[in-house]
């Protein structure tokens, strides 16, 4: 347990200079991004004459040298002050906390969907390698794999939602009926179905193709057969000796993965009307509302680091060689 | 010696890939107790002889005829329920490979009592006792904190005792060793198979040694077959084998490596003019390619095993014809 | 297992055999046809996919002069779809060219170099890699005013650290290989070695992760231009399927044909990397 805890520590320090990296990259594109906080604000208030935006910028430090401006930054940043937004008055780190969860909750629904039913399709194909189940498993596979998530959005909210009407179309809870308890959580599952299953279907398609493949690779394993020859039943082998070594591989690569599923999350989130970053990012966007921008950009790179450091816990405890 | 009941009898074993019959009819007795090697160079099959008795061949690979008869059932034919109560219990496995062979993620312990609880009903902490009394019994000192442990905090060695106390689980009546020593240090190779030796005698198993190191033959087991080109060339007790192999290729493999380090017999053994893949195709002896004293006779159809004395079998045409000759070159004076 | 028998028979050299799949033919036939569609447009559907045409919401085959009907405005979709592959693979392979640039010269150097650069360069990688693509190619196009040039930069940015990683295991393995030990003893300078010895050793990897990487391009650019964020002038199969999505419930035609269009392109050229794969390597995974 010691150790697991050290694997934690040595991924968290090891975050440290990622997110210092993603900071300065943030800075450089705030400043090649026309016009600045001033500008903003002067736009918003009418107008305002050149000396009042000169006064404006020496207090706002804008006339500052640039490495200073940087290490303001920072220190801003890290202090989690990430600028005012122009579009809705308010402080930054409030506008997108405010929406953050239900990116997240999105996401990690189609990130546990994609891996549980990827790793059950890419084992599947395993089984039965070379035979038709895999033929059609792999064509399925690569379908979704070429995919766009959001015409993959949209054809499910044809079948789904407008022939069959088994789910709502968007949103992520039915609107005007004050629910609680179960019900409320059944209606919030209910919104969430659809989503994430646009989400997933290319991370699936990925990780089952790599559960395949890792799993042909570890069945060729000495150690299969050292199971066998112990009179093992053929499902426990799978299990236990199979899947069990098959899915460090699928579990790193699907960390590799966190940043653009989140990515996607802000494309599904646009065709669902799912209130999280992705309309956030789109409205900052269309109001040239920088600030929230960038700090959307910082913290979901941060819910990307932090997610990380729980899938190393999870390799970690799949594989005992990395504790040593 | 050995009671004269037989363990394991393979009769007219036939094994393959598609296109390709690697083992061409092998047959072959173990009797309890009785330790016998199989000796042969690389690609001659006996690897798949010995991954063919427990049907745990190789991707394509296939037993394509005869019978494996273990405890008066053939398991080249049994359901394979029946035949995962033999795997384990009845006959274990040991593969060549120790770093490879043992499942990188689970401690030893768990892999041990894996085989414990395949085969017996007994409580998780009996299961434990035993592993622990297993682990002792190959030589790993401090047991009961090792058996938490995983794979790779072993060595090569240390692994196979591991590999070894994992097959006398459940004591077999028959232990297969495919190489079992191969991949060890020199040094490590001769304590893995002093273990081997003493466990046998101790638990009154039988053992099956795929080997091609003919001083670990020699010390070692009871009776030896050498096998080329698929088929047994020849098969004889120990000591007649090592004073006086009937067979040319016999010879040949003793010849090769009597003055040099045994454990380099494999390399040596190819200064036998040519190699097995020359037999291609062959329609006679597979050796007479090779063969320094072949003659018309052996390019017809394979020679059959006939005895040479009582438990000694040679395939050779040539076998009276060779032996004339050399005693005769041997009563000249030199 | 040094017993031969163990040993798999022989590979046959692969590629004749590849080549005969129907798979990748047809893969490859597809994607040539799209290339052509891309470049023949004006000839192959003369309409201007911008001009109201015929009446609106026409339904597939019910008009032989809209065979594949028309949106709200009564604007063509046959000729939208044949006039947006421009743009959709305009800015895939720039993408694809603009990421294999700057994957390969960061994996290349961190590869080659290794030491206190190597750990630079994969931090660097690491960093791109954690941004979220979507959201950095959003950020990057608040910079500019939308165009296929700053769309195919934005995405060539976002998707170069697949390359970086695939690039740099390639020149940290042939960095060792006889050749280059050769030519380093003979004195070469080490801009030769990069340039003339190993790239054209490791090109073959990246090659195929070139097709990973259009095929990613193509995927980005239609989100892109889906979210609107494209060049509102240039049709795109991304701006078709956005625009039929207000419609979705009752002309659902008007979306489900680009995606289809965009499907079919991204299949092809998955199918034809995942083959090159087989032949170039067959136990190497990209991605």
């Amino acid at each position: 347990m010691r150790a697991i805890g050290k694997v934690i520590l040595r991924t968290l320090l090891q975050a440290i200079p990622t997110m210092l990296g993603i900071v300065l990259i943030s800075f450089i594109l705030l400043h090649l991004m026309p016009g600045d906080a001033v500008d903003a604000i002067a736009g918003m208030s009418g107008s305002a004459s050149q000396e009042t935006m000169h006064a404006m910028r020496e207090a706002y430090g804008l006339n500052d040298n640039i490495v200073v401006q940087f290490w303001n930054y920072i220190t801003g940043v890290f202090s989690l002050n990430f600028g005012q937004s122009i579009n809705y008055s308010a402080p930054v780190l409030d506008v997108i906390m405010e929406r953050l969860p239900a990116t997240l909750i999105l996401m990690l629904s189609a990130f546990v969907l994609a891996l549980m039913t990827g790793i059950l399709v890419g084992w599947g194909m395993a089984v039965f390698a070379g035979k038709w189940p895999d033929r059609l498993l792999t064509s399925g596979s690569l379908l979704f794999y070429s995919a766009p998530n959001f015409w993959v959005g949209l054809m499910i909210i044809v079948v789904f939602s407008a022939k069959l009407r088994w789910f709502p179309s968007g949103g992520a809870e039915s609107i005007g009926a004050s629910l609680e308890g179960w019900a409320w959580f059944l209606d919030r599952l209910h919104h969430l179905v659809l989503p994430s299953v646009a989400l997933a279907a290319f991370f699936m398609a990925i990780y089952a193709r790599l559960t395949r493949a890792a799993m042909l690779e570890v069945l060729r394993q000495d150690y299969i057969r050292t199971a066998a020859a112990k009179g093992i039943h053929p499902v426990v082998i799978q299990f236990r000796h199979g899947l069990r070594n098959a899915l460090i591989p699928v579990t790193t690569v699907a960390g590799l993965h966190l940043g653009n599923l989140l990515g996607g999350a802000v494309v599904v989130e646009t065709v669902f009307n799912w209130p999280g970053l992705g309309r956030l990012t789109m409205s900052a966007l269309a109001a040239r509302d920088n600030q929230v921008l960038l700090g959307i950009l910082l913290l979901s790179s941060v819910a990307v680091i932090v997610t990380n450091v729980v899938i190393d816990w999870l390799i970690t405890l799949l594989d005992p060689r990395i504790r040593a | 010696m050995a009671k004269k009941v037989p363990v394991l009898e393979l009769l007219n074993l036939r094994v393959g890939f598609p296109g390709a019959e690697i083992v061409k009819g092998i047959n072959l007795e173990i009797h309890e107790g009785e330790k016998v090697a199989l000796v042969g160079e690389s690609g001659c099959g006996k690897s798949l002889t010995a991954f063919s008795i427990l049907r745990l061949l190789p991707n394509g690979a296939a037993i394509n005829g005869g019978q494996v008869i273990y405890d008066g059932l053939d398991l080249a034919t049994l359901p394979a329920w029946q035949l995962r109560r033999i795997r384990g219990k009845g006959i274990a496995l040991i593969l060549q490979e120790p770093m490879t062979s043992l499942n990188p993620v689970l401690p030893i312990g768990l892999q041990i009592a894996e085989n414990i609880r395949a085969h017996e009903t007994m409580s998780r902490k009996a299961v434990n006792e035993r592993v622990i009394e297993l682990l002792d019994l190959v030589g790993i000192a401090n047991p009961r904190e090792r058996a938490r442990m995983y794979p790779h905090n072993f060595s090569g060695g240390m692994r196979q005792r591991v590999m070894i106390a994992m097959a006398i689980a459940c004591n077999p009546r028959l232990l297969i060793a495919d190489e079992p020593t191969t991949a060890l240090d020199v040094t490590i190779q001769a304590q893995v198979m002093d273990l081997l030796e003493d466990l046998c005698s101790k638990l009154n198993m039988a053992m099956l040694l795929i080997t091609h190191d003919l001083g670990a033959v020699a010390q070692w087991a009871d009776r030896v077959a050498v096998m080329y080109a698929g088929r047994i060339a020849e098969m004889a007790p120990i000591r007649p084998f090592f004073t006086g192999p009937r067979h040319p290729y016999s010879q040949g493999l003793l010849n090769s490596s009597v003055e040099d380090d045994w454990h380099y017999t494999d390399t040596r053994l190819t200064e036998i003019k040519g190699t097995v893949a020359s037999s291609a195709g062959e329609k006679g002896c597979a050796f007479a390619p090779r063969c320094p004293f072949a003659a018309a006779e052996c390019r017809g159809a394979p020679p059959p095993l006939e005895e040479v004395r009582k438990g000694w079998l040679a395939a050779c045409y040539r076998r009276e014809a060779i032996q004339a000759l050399q005693e005769g070159a041997a009563h000249v004076p030199a | 297992m040094t017993d031969a028998t163990l040993v798999k028979p022989h590979r046959r050299l692969r590629l004749p055999k590849s080549l005969k799949d129907p798979l990748f033919v047809l893969a490859v036939l597809v994607f040539t046809a799209v290339i052509f569609m891309a470049i023949f447009a004006d000839v192959i559907a003369p309409t201007d996919p911008q001009d109201m045409v015929n009446m609106p919401f026409l339904w597939p085959f019910q008009d032989s002069f809209s065979p594949l009907g028309t949106d709200q405005l009564g604007r063509d979709l046959y000729s939208g779809i044949v006039h947006g592959s421009r743009s959709t693979l305009a800015v895939g392979f720039s993408a694809a060219i603009f990421g294999l640039i700057i994957g390969t010269a960061v994996g290349a150097t961190g590869g080659y170099f290794g030491g206190w650069i190597d750990t630079l360069l994969m931090r660097l990688t690491e960093i791109f890699q954690t941004m979220p693509t979507m959201l950095l190619i959003i950020v990057l196009l608040a910079i500019g005013d939308p165009s296929i040039p700053l769309i195919a930069v934005a995405i060539g940015l976002a998707a170069w650290p697949m390359i970086a990683r695939l690039a740099r295991a390639e020149f940290k393995a042939l960095r060792e290989a006889d050749f280059v030990m050769a030519a380093k003893s003979l004195g070469y300078p080490t801009s030769r070695i990069i340039l003339r010895e190993i790239l054209p050793n490791a090109l073959p990897t990246l090659v195929v992760g070139a097709s990973v990487l259009v095929a990613n391009g193509i995927l980005l650019e239609s989100a892109v231009s889906f979210l609107n964020l494209g060049d509102p002038n240039v049709v795109s199969w991304g701006s078709l399927i956005g625009n039929g999505r207000t419609q979705i419930r009752s002309e659902w035609y008007l979306s489900a044909l680009p995606g289809l269009a965009t499907v079919l392109t991204v299949l092809s050229l998955n199918i034809i990397g995942d083959r090159l794969t087989d032949i170039l390597n067959p136990r190497s995974k990209v991605r």
